[in-house]
Formats: structure tokens, C-alpha cells, sequence
């Protein structure tokens, strides 16, 4: 079973979100890094970057697969988990503690469409 | 020598050779008279060996490789069969290895004497009416397909048409050949038999569809017995329906695409005629339309008149897929092959490997899960093991079929199943093979059951065990020099 | 019966009995009967080994093996024996793509051993396992310079091989790739013209070296050209010189790619050949086709496997930078055996050999009044030369005499008339020359 945190806003392609004031924290689920397997390789955009909802912003590479990661918010980027690089690895020992990307949020309505940890559970299932 | 695990790099003695050239004739001129800036002036960093150290180091590293005649290869839509050493043979003559692809037409006659009759020759197995044998590969040839299907439209002026349709259960190839093509992917369901599903089929025709992509039998094994009624309603709507000749071997003998209603379709030589695949190439995929698509074949083409075969560049042509001619002395082996054959047994090609699959497929359906029932064509898809309760898995089966001296079966394709095992036996197998074969797949089950561990370390008596693949892709050691900077940095 | 069929009579009727069959053809019962094929296909007879030999040998007297001196993307360089000897074991012949590595060792090692030569030779990072030919290697490298840079514009040199141009341009029409060739000045890419052309809308300069006259083009200028402006630099090379001339890695160049046909395999009527391609390390994930690397088995030992798999089609389907799906894989065994036999003294030396002769062809020619200088330019092993004689005559004469040479460059570009190119390689003997000199040298006209 995927671990779920609480307490998150999730997308239906398995990114996490976590939003104080208007700057919004980017991971991916649990069960995101469970079904890529061992994470070789994470793609991630440069700082000032422009994101947008539903839109690919980067890449999360396995061994076996390769996922696009779609954009939950519209925004920009603020700042990048540079340690990820070099240790892509993390993503599978803890996907909730190690983020992808902080971002200033252009839309903060966009957060009304994703899922909450309830429903996304559901969603997984 | 099974642990022979040098690097030829790693033999290199300074002074050694492995060649023989002539010493100098004209020593006025030199290299040096040359510009120092055009100049290179970096090490050239190759081995300095002897010719035995070669001939030992490749024969030593050969030892590991299983091959067509080490033993079956049970390979799901790979066709792996025979390879016949006349085709080889014919192959090597120096009347055909020393020809210049720029020589003069009437120099090379014999050659565009094979383009040509094996050109017909592929028409009338597959019913069409013209090949170009210059695709170097089965995927070359579906992307020299889709340029055809998109210059057909252009040139009736519609520039809509720019999506194709592709079954779900198509293999990665199709969609990739589809977006190099610079057209859209429309993917269309399968039902759970494992066939198009005919309503979203309809339920996505449009007048923007150029057309359809199409295996048959497709990548389960099943023949698309919708296939008149796809075709139809393909056409219907101004599309064209390409068939992808992966799984052509069933059909010898039995069936045509082009009376299926197929306009465009490629044809792998390593596959279904015969040619050797030589651990991942060369291949040959030529590629054959009707009659209305013939004018956009590629350049450079292979004609004949009055008994003269000469070589056109063609304005109307799709443009040119590769250099020269293709890969010849693929197609020539494939042009051998068929001659062997003649009409008499090419047609037995379909049945026997029919025959062959569905034998293996009966046989052990006790022991792995078979989602699909009914006769399969030239291949049959489990979904794994039946009794999975010890957590043996179709990877874990696969390696340990190695230490019985088989090759693994396909695995984890087609994608619509969880655990996928795929096997194609082809028409060369004997019964005694398949039965040996089918002895060790219920042994497999069987050690699942009794003794999992057994295949879940497998393989062990391979040269190596199973490989650590994410140290492959987080290192990135792709290179000699890439590996002594890593034992540098060990150290 | 067929030697290729190991199926008896008796065979046949256990497996039919065990399928519950009668017929074999009850196997096919989804194929609508409209549609199956009865009867016999209109094709030959099936021939015996006899036979097939007696056939081939007749057709094979319909082809002329002559002396080659030409080039043109295709050179009749020295093959060792040795080659042919180990490229037809079956262990590497027969063999599937390496998708099990701990039965496929063979093919694996020996593509990281041409990994690293094509690197070496390049003096770029990394290579992949090979592509089709040199011209669709430069259509991927150009798709992927579009990938890497999201431009839709190509900007190439109008001095590249003619078939190289046509591949490129077939295969960005369909992509929707737009190109922009940069003219020529005195036989070389016009660096003048590039600098006005090259814009923030080019993927890439795409360049040739030796071009298709034969001449050394100088691309020391052209990578920090091309990166100021945001473009890579890709660079065209038959990949026997580079053990002499400046490499693409020396160039700053980001992508390297051309035809090995010039290693030890054999012209062939222009086919297998292979493509090859190596790129800076930056740029490895955005690179098409297979790729080998080294890893450890989990007994420690060293091996090697395909990795950095998930940028391929199998995986990425209409998302992958590239449709390709096989490798040339036994082509690239024939250059890892010439590679490594020949060394870097045995593979310079070729290229010291080549230019002598062509150097003193293309003196010889002169000297006999017929021939004039096209162009004043470094060359290696090919030269392009101007000769107002009418190249029917040309054609003819060596035809009679044996040679394939001269070819005219008018066949490929009605403005290339009068000119001709010749290739000279280590296996071209004095005497040859003197006499295809001769020849030349007699014409009247």
C-alpha cells in the first residue's frame, strides 16, 4: 500500500503539493516513486522558470521508465532541490521529504482542482 | 574461458600490431604538409594488439553469447529463426562485396537484378504492388511508410490528415514512428480479447485521420478477424491502413494483407525471411504500397526495360530514407532464402509455426496463466505463473530458463498484461526441441512452487549472474575511459 | 520437406492429435475465409544448394568488380582477414539484441569496446551503439538538436554529400523542420555567410568535414559560434580521418556523426554500412539509440548491460527523441576488430597512405594537361579536380580499362559540371595509379 501523507493537495499524475502563502512546495507520491521503481535521473527546470497547470515541467527517469512530471500549479519557479541530481535516489527513500521545486503561484484558484489526501487515496486505489 | 573478462583495451602493449600495410611509395608527400590547425593533435587512445591477441579476445568474449545455433530462442515477435549459411555464402561472394554503390547501372545489373525480382517476389507474398528495398529496418520502414500515407494526402491537397490510429497493444515503435513522422497518435482500445475494439475505433474517424497502423496477427498473437470491417471504415473516411509485417510469419502461405485491405506495409527480412540479426542489426525493412502509392516509393528506385535494369531519382518520390540502395547483402540473404524455399514450402512457413505455438501453448497451460483461449497464431502470451503464491515473478522464470540452456522468451510485452511471457517458437523447431522446452518450463513451475529461491537467484550458470542495472544508469560508465576515471576516483 | 522444416509425417500427426486437430489449417479458423490465400504464390521454384550456387554465380558475372577511385562517402579501404573470420561466428551473427545480458556478454562488451573507440576517435564523450548509415544518422542528430533546443530551424552547409542533403531534407519535411543551407565560397562553407545567417531560431550549424569536394574545412571558429547564438555545433565526418584531422571534440562540437563503412567494411553496393554518433556527456539523455554500459554482477563481477533504456521508443513510445530501435550491431563488431588490429599507428597510417596517393594522383593529372585545379584547398584521400574533356568519354574510357573513378559531380548538381572526384586508399598501388593516369591521359578529344 502507497503511503498517502495528510495534510497534502495531490494531482491525478501523481504530484504532491504543499502551499504557504502564495509559494507552493512540488513533490511526487509515494506511489509515484513505487511504480517508477529505483529513480536514476530527475529532469528539473532552472530557477525563473515558468510553470503551467498540466503542462510538463521535467522528467523522472528509472531503470525501466521514464514519467513526465505535469505541472499541478501555474507559476515560477523559485527554487530547485539541486540535491536530487546528485542523488535521485531520495525520491524513493522518502518522496514527501524530498521536494522537487518551490514555486510563486500566479493562480491560487488552480488549488480548488486538486485532489486532497482523502481523494486521492480513493483515486490510487 | 567462460571467465575471460578482459577489456581488448586492457591488452594494449605498446608496440604491438595487428595490421599490414605497405610502407610508403611516394614519401615527397606527407600529412605534415598540411596546416598544424586542420590538424589533430589530441592522443588517439585505441589498443596497440597483436592479431592472435584479437582473434583470442573476440573468440573468448563470442563463448558468451547464446546464438540461433546454440540452442532455441523462444522469442515473442523476434522470429527468430534459422539462419541459413547458404544465404551466407552467397553473401560473401567478392562479385557482390566489392561493388561501389556510384558504379554505373550497366556495371551492377545483377544486383538490381535481386532489387528487382525480389521486389516482385515481396508484392506477391503480400499482395501489393511495389517494394522499395531501401529501409535499413523495420522501423525505418514504418516511418518511410508514414511518409508515404502523409505525401499521398499531400498531394491530393489535404492537409488536415494529420493524426494516425494506433491499438493500445501496438508495440512503442508505431506511436515514435507516428511523432518522428510529425503526425499525432490517436490510440484505440482493445477489447479483453485482446483485439481492436471496433466502437472507439469508429467512435475516433474523422476526416483528420491519415490513417491506421496495424499488426496482424497482432502483438498478442491473435489474428484481427475485424480486419475487413477496419478496413473498410478506415477507407471509408479517406484514411489508409498500414500493416506493421512484425508478425508476418504467420501469414506465409496463408493470407495476404494487401487483400485485407492493407495499403502500405514494411516487411522485416531479419524476421520473416531469414536474415541473421546479428545481436541488434543490420536489418532490412523494405516497404510495399498498392498501386495508387507506388509513385511515392523512395529514391533512388530500381527499374527495368528490355531487359535492362537501371536506377531512378523520381520528383514525385517521398524523398530518400538512406545513402544508397539500403542494406543489400541483408536483402540478397533474404532474396537467397526465398529461392531456397521456392513456392513448394514458403507456404508452409504460416502453419508450421502455427502449429508450433499453439503446441507449446496447450502444453503448458496447466502451469502459467493463458488469458486468452482459443487457437493463437505463429505466437502465445501468459500472463505469468498460475500459482504465484511464493511470489515468483515472469523475470524470475525467464533467467532461470538461461540455465537450461534456453534463451528467455519475451517478457513484460505486450503491455497489456501484468506478467507477460511470450513465446514463438517459428517453423524451424522440431517437436523434440519444443517438448524439451516445455519439460523445462513446467520444471521452473515447479522449483516456483518447491523451491522458489532457485528461480528467483537464477540464473546460475551463466557467465554472469544478474546485473546491477541502476549502477549502470547512475554511473554512466559508457566508456573505457569513463571506467578508469571511476577506478581513479575508487582509489 | 524441406532440410529448413525438422516436422515428419509423424510429427505432424501427434501434434495435430494432441491440438485435437485434423488439419493444421483448422489453426487459422479467425482468418475470414474471403481473405486466405489458396493455392501457390507466382514465384520460383525452390532451388537446391546446387543449383542456388550455379544461379548466383551466373548473376554475379552481370555485376563488374573494378578498381575504385572514387569516393563519395563510400571508400574501398584494406579489410583485414581476420575480420571476416570473427564477424561470421555465429555467437555474434546469429544472436538476438543484448536484452538478456547474462547471455548476450559477447555483443554487450564488444559494443562498449566500439563505444569507447568512437569517443576516442571523435574526442567526444560518449557514442551510442550505432545507427543505420551516416546520412540518417545526421537526420537523428539533427531531430535532436531540435529536441535539445525546441527550434524548428536547421541551418547546414551547402558542402555536404549530396545523399546527405536529400536524407536531411526528407526527413525534416515530414518533421516540420525548416533548413537553411549557407552557400559556399572557393569549395568551403562560407563562414562569412554563416555568421549573417545563424539566428536565436537555429537548433544547429551543421557542417562536413572532409565536404563533398574533398576538402578539409577549418570548424575551429564554429562551436563558439554556434553556442553564443544558443545552437549546437554538429559536425559530418567520414571517421577514418579523424585519426589525422582536427577532431569535432577539438572543434567544440556538440554532436559528431558519419558513416564507419570506412573501417574495415566492405563497399557492399552501398549497404550494411553504420552511422555513428557521439556527443558531449551533457547532452547523453537527449541521444538516440542504444546505449552499452559497464555495471557489476551481483557476485561483483564487472559486466555490461543496455542502459539510460527509458529515453527509447519501447519505453517512451510517441514521446522518444527517435523511433529507432535496432543498432547495426554486427557492422560495429567490424569496426571494434579493424580498430583494435589496427591501432593508432595502423589507422594513421592508412590515412598517411590515402593522401599520398591521391596527392600524387591529383599531381599526375595535372601534369598531363588535361586536368585543371577546381579549387585550392587542403585535401586527404579525396579531391575533386575540373577536366573540360566530355565525361561520356571519361566514363567510357575507364569503364574499358577497369577503373571506377571520376565520378562527375554534374550526376548529383547540374552547376558541378566538369568536375570530378577521385579517392585514393592505401590499396591503390602505384602501378593502378600511373595507369588510370595513363588512360586519362590519352583521351582526345
Amino acid at each position: 500500500m502507497s503511503n498517502v501523507k495528510s495534510g497534502l493537495l495531490y494531482s491525478k499524475s501523481h504530484e504532491w503539493v504543499q502551499v504557504v502563502g502564495d509559494v507552493a512546495t512540488i513533490g511526487i507520491s509515494d506511489f509515484a516513486q513505487a511504480e517508477l521503481g529505483n529513480v536514476v535521473f530527475v529532469d528539473l527546470p532552472e530557477v525563473g522558470a515558468s510553470l503551467h497547470k498540466e503542462k510538463e515541467f521535467g522528467a523522472v527517469e528509472s531503470v525501466k521508465a521514464a514519467s513526465d512530471l505535469i505541472s499541478p500549479v501555474s507559476g515560477q519557479v523559485l527554487e530547485v532541490n539541486a540535491g536530487l541530481v546528485g542523488e535521485p535516489e531520495l525520491l524513493n527513500q522518502d518522496p514527501y521529504t524530498h521536494w522537487l521545486l518551490k514555486v510563486k503561484l500566479s493562480n491560487i484558484d488552480e488549488l480548488s482542482k486538486l485532489l486532497d489526501a482523502k481523494s486521492y487515496e480513493a483515486f490510487i486505489k | 574461458m567462460v571467465n575471460y573478462t578482459k577489456l581488448i583495451f586492457e591488452q594494449s602493449v605498446q608496440g604491438r600490431m595487428g595490421y599490414s600495410l605497405p610502407e610508403a611509395v611516394f614519401p615527397c608527400y606527407s600529412i605534415k604538409q598540411l596546416s598544424s590547425s586542420i590538424l589533430r593533435h589530441s592522443s588517439l587512445d585505441l589498443p596497440e594488439v597483436s592479431e592472435l591477441d584479437v582473434l583470442r579476445h573476440f573468440t573468448n568474449i563470442s563463448n558468451k553469447n547464446h546464438g540461433v545455433e546454440t540452442g532455441f530462442y523462444p522469442l515473442g515477435s523476434c522470429t527468430m529463426k534459422y539462419n541459413p549459411k547458404m544465404n551466407e555464402e552467397i553473401a560473401s561472394y567478392p562479385a557482390f562485396n566489392q561493388l561501389h554503390p556510384l558504379q554505373s547501372p550497366l556495371q551492377v545489373q545483377g544486383v538490381l537484378k535481386v532489387y528487382d525480382e525480389l521486389s516482385r517476389i515481396l508484392s506477391e507474398i503480400s499482395g501489393l504492388a511495389a517494394y522499395s528495398l531501401n529501409p535499413f529496418a523495420g522501423s525505418q520502414g514504418e516511418l518511410t511508410g508514414l511518409m508515404i500515407m502523409k505525401a499521398y494526402h499531400e498531394s491530393r491537397g489535404d492537409f488536415k490528415r494529420t493524426k494516425v490510429l494506433v491499438p493500445d497493444s501496438a508495440h512503442g515503435t508505431n506511436p515514435a514512428s507516428v511523432a518522428v513522422c510529425g503526425m499525432q497518435v490517436i490510440e484505440i482500445k482493445s477489447t479483453d480479447k485482446g483485439t481492436v475494439d471496433l466502437e472507439d475505433l469508429k467512435n475516433h474517424l474523422s476526416d483528420e485521420i491519415a490513417g491506421m497502423m496495424l499488426t496482424n496477427p497482432n502483438t498478442i498473437g491473435i489474428f484481427e478477424k475485424d480486419i475487413c470491417e477496419i478496413s473498410k471504415v478506415v477507407h471509408e473516411t479517406g484514411g489508409l491502413m498500414y500493416y506493421d509485417g512484425a508478425n508476418l510469419n504467420a501469414l506465409l502461405g496463408m493470407a495476404r494483407p494487401g487483400d485485407m485491405g492493407f495499403d502500405i506495409m514494411h516487411i522485416n527480412l531479419h524476421k520473416t525471411f531469414s536474415t541473421p540479426h546479428g545481436g541488434g542489426g543490420p536489418g532490412s525493412g523494405p516497404v510495399g504500397v498498392v498501386e495508387k502509392l507506388v509513385s511515392f516509393l523512395p529514391n533512388p528506385r530500381v527499374k527495368h526495360q528490355d531487359g535492362m535494369y537501371y536506377v531512378e531519382h523520381s520528383k514525385d518520390a517521398l524523398g530518400q530514407v538512406s545513402g544508397f540502395f539500403g542494406n543489400f547483402k541483408v536483402w540478397l540473404r533474404a532474396y537467397v532464402y526465398i529461392l531456397s524455399l521456392g513456392k513448394e514450402h514458403i507456404k508452409e512457413v504460416g502453419p508450421l509455426a502455427t502449429l508450433n505455438a499453439n503446441y507449446i501453448k496447450d502444453s503448458i497451460k496447466d502451469d502459467y496463466y493463458l488469458p486468452i483461449e482459443g487457437f493463437c497464431m505463429h505466437e502465445c502470451v501468459f500472463d505469468g505463473l498460475i500459482d504465484q503464491s511464493t511470489g515468483v515473478k515472469t523475470l524470475d522464470v525467464a533467467k532461470r530458463l538461461l540455465d537450461f540452456g534456453f534463451h528467455a522468451p519475451t517478457i513484460y510485452f505486450p503491455l497489456l498484461f501484468h506478467q507477460s511471457i511470450m513465446i514463438e517458437p517459428t517453423e524451424v523447431e522440431s517437436k523434440q526441441t519444443l517438448d524439451e522446452f516445455i519439460q523445462a518450463m513446467k520444471l521452473v513451475a515447479h522449483e516456483a512452487r518447491t523451491n522458489p529461491d532457485v528461480v528467483k537467484n537464477a540464473p546460475h550458470t551463466t557467465p554472469i549472474s544478474r546485473i546491477d542495472e541502476v549502477y549502470a544508469a547512475k554511473k554512466m560508465i559508457l566508456t573505457y575511459k569513463d571506467y578508469l576515471a571511476e577506478c581513479a576516483l575508487q582509489k | 520437406m524441406h532440410k529448413y522444416f525438422p516436422h515428419t509425417e509423424h510429427d505432424l500427426r501427434e501434434m495435430l492429435s494432441f491440438l485435437g486437430i485434423k488439419d493444421i489449417k483448422d489453426l487459422f479458423v479467425d482468418i475470414p475465409e474471403h481473405v486466405r490465400f489458396h493455392g501457390d504464390y507466382d514465384i520460383p521454384t525452390g532451388m537446391t544448394e546446387m543449383q542456388l550456387r550455379h544461379h548466383f554465380q551466373e548473376l554475379a558475372k552481370l555485376n563488374r568488380t573494378l578498381t575504385v577511385f572514387s569516393g563519395f562517402g563510400a571508400y574501398d579501404h584494406y579489410e583485414p582477414s581476420v575480420i571476416n573470420h570473427l564477424v561470421s561466428r555465429q555467437e555474434f551473427l546469429t544472436s538476438y539484441t543484448p536484452y538478456q545480458p547474462e547471455v548476450a556478454q559477447g555483443t554487450l562488451q564488444y559494443i562498449f569496446e566500439y563505444q569507447s573507440m568512437i569517443t576516442a576517435l571523435t574526442g567526444l564523450d560518449v557514442s551510442n551503439a550505432s545507427m543505420y548509415d551516416g546520412p540518417t544518422a545526421a537526420a537523428e542528430a539533427m531531430f535532436m538538436a531540435e529536441g535539445m533546443t525546441k527550434r524548428k530551424r536547421f541551418l547546414v552547409s551547402t558542402t555536404i554529400f549530396p545523399h546527405v542533403k536529400e536524407v536531411l531534407r526528407t526527413y525534416a519535411h515530414y518533421k516540420g523542420v525548416e533548413i537553411d543551407y549557407i552557400p559556399m565560397k572557393d569549395g568551403h562553407t562560407d563562414i562569412e555567410e554563416l555568421k549573417s545567417m545563424l539566428s536565436k531560431e537555429h537548433s544547429a550549424i551543421f557542417v562536413q568535414k572532409t565536404n563533398l569536394f574533398g576538402i578539409i574545412e577549418d570548424h575551429s571558429t564554429l562551436g563558439a559560434l554556434a553556442h553564443s547564438m544558443g545552437a549546437l555545433l554538429i559536425v559530418y565526418a567520414d571517421i577514418s580521418t579523424l585519426s589525422i584531422l582536427r577532431t569535432p571534440g577539438e572543434d567544440d562540437a556538440d554532436i559528431a556523426i558519419g558513416d564507419c563503412q570506412s573501417l574495415g567494411i566492405p563497399l557492399s553496393f552501398g549497404g550494411p554500412y553504420l552511422g555513428y554518433m557521439a556527443v558531449k556527456k551533457a547532452h547523453v539523455r537527449k541521444m538516440p539509440g542504444r546505449i552499452c554500459g559497464l555495471s557489476y554482477d551481483k557476485f561483483g563481477k564487472r559486466s555490461f548491460v543496455l542502459t539510460l533504456q527509458a529515453r527509447e521508443q519501447h519505453i517512451r513510445r510517441e514521446k522518444a527523441n527517435s523511433n529507432i530501435c535496432s543498432n547495426q550491431s554486427l557492422m560495429a563488431l567490424y569496426v571494434t576488430i579493424y580498430l583494435s588490429l589496427m591501432g593508432p599507428h595502423g589507422i594513421r597510417k592508412v590515412n598517411e597512405l590515402s593522401y599520398q596517393g591521391a596527392h600524387y594522383l591529383y599531381d599526375q593529372l595535372l601534369k598531363t594537361g588535361k586536368f585543371e585545379v577546381a579549387f585550392d584547398q587542403p585535401f586527404l584521400k579525396e579531391f575533386t579536380i575540373k577536366s573540360l574533356i566530355p565525361s561520356h568519354l571519361i566514363q567510357e574510357a575507364l569503364q574499358n580499362n577497369g577503373f571506377f573513378g571520376a565520378y562527375p559531380l554534374e550526376q548529383v548538381n547540374e552547376e558541378f559540371e566538369h568536375l570530378y572526384n577521385f579517392a585514393v586508399t592505401e590499396k591503390r598501388t602505384v602501378e593502378e595509379i600511373d595507369r588510370l593516369v595513363s588512360v586519362l591521359g590519352g583521351l582526345s578529344w
